[in-house]
């Protein structure tokens, strides 16, 4: 397998995925850039993405469609924040169609990719970040545990002095 | 019982949070709730106040997030929520099971290019 570490991170949700191929970093940028074979990749092999638009460039928009099973159709987007070929990639990505978000999937999320090559291997990492402050699940997954870590913490804060 | 409150923004929630925590009896509750399952009707018998009484605290700490009720025979059950936590975690592993998958099947492609060659 050319994973060699998962991080995860629940405090800051972030999770950190590190693999090494045995390819150039060129190479290995080429899976990002070249739409014909991202589209390869990113979707599971039960729902195959095709990208309809690809803009790798600070600011450009990527849009593609996922194709389920039973044919339906589920939109997602990109928006590229940064780009230095090939080592490094900062996407935000998330589902809907452009401007229409959909509510009913996780909200958007970031991913910082990292692309080295040292010795003919490639080493690729990717930061995944749940980046929509404004999303509902995040905001009830996170609000509520980080709102328990301080209501936890000032309780054993309270306790400290009460003979138990 | 699921009861479905208004999305709150984390300070409104910090703010149910910290009012929810200002009452020595709500503390207490919260405590005995965290070390194990608690019934209302036996945490009523512990206080010297009324079962009313004792659900208005149990609402307030429900309100703010930190218990939830659950009903076994006749019986109200009290915990806290660890499924916050749980939520995040699952998502967590959602998305790196994710990657792996994509990981995969990159090194698939490469591997069949090299094929190629």
């Amino acid at each position: 397998m050319p994973v060699t570490a998962v991080k995860k991170d629940l405090d800051a949700l972030t999770m950190t995925i590190t693999a090494q191929f045995d390819a150039s970093a060129e190479r290995v940028w080429e899976m990002w850039a070249d739409p014909r074979l991202l589209e390869q990749w990113w979707g599971p092999p039960s729902y195959p993405s095709t990208f309809t638009q690809h803009d790798l460039t600070p600011g450009g928009r990527s849009a593609y469609f996922m194709t389920g099973p039973e044919g339906q159709k589920h939109h997602g987007w990109w928006e590229i924040k940064e780009v230095e070929p090939p080592n490094r990639l900062v996407i935000e990505d998330g589902f809907g169609d452009d401007g229409e978000p959909n509510v009913d999937m996780p909200g958007p999320s970031g991913a910082t990719v990292t692309i080295t090559e040292a010795g003919g291997v490639t080493t690729m990492s990717i930061e995944s970040t749940f980046a929509g402050l404004g999303d509902m699940e995040r905001m009830l997954e996170m609000g509520m545990e980080q709102g328990m870590t301080e209501a936890l913490a000032q309780i054993d804060a309270l306790l400290a002095g009460v003979a138990d | 019982m699921v009861v479905d409150y208004p999305a709150l923004d984390d300070e409104s929630t910090a703010d149910l949070q910290f009012a929810a925590l200002a009452d020595r009896t709500r503390r207490d509750i919260l405590r005995r709730a965290h070390e194990g399952r608690l019934s209302i009707s036996a945490l009523a018998r512990e206080y010297p106040i009324s079962l009313p009484a004792v659900q208005k605290h149990v609402a307030v700490l429900e309100r703010a997030g930190l218990v939830s009720k659950h009903r076994v025979g006749r019986e109200s059950i009290l915990h806290t929520e660890p499924e916050a936590l749980d939520r995040a975690r699952a998502a967590l592993d959602r998305l790196a099971s994710d990657w792996q998958g994509r990981i995969g099947r990159i090194e698939h492609i490469l591997d069949e290019a090299k094929g190629a060659i």
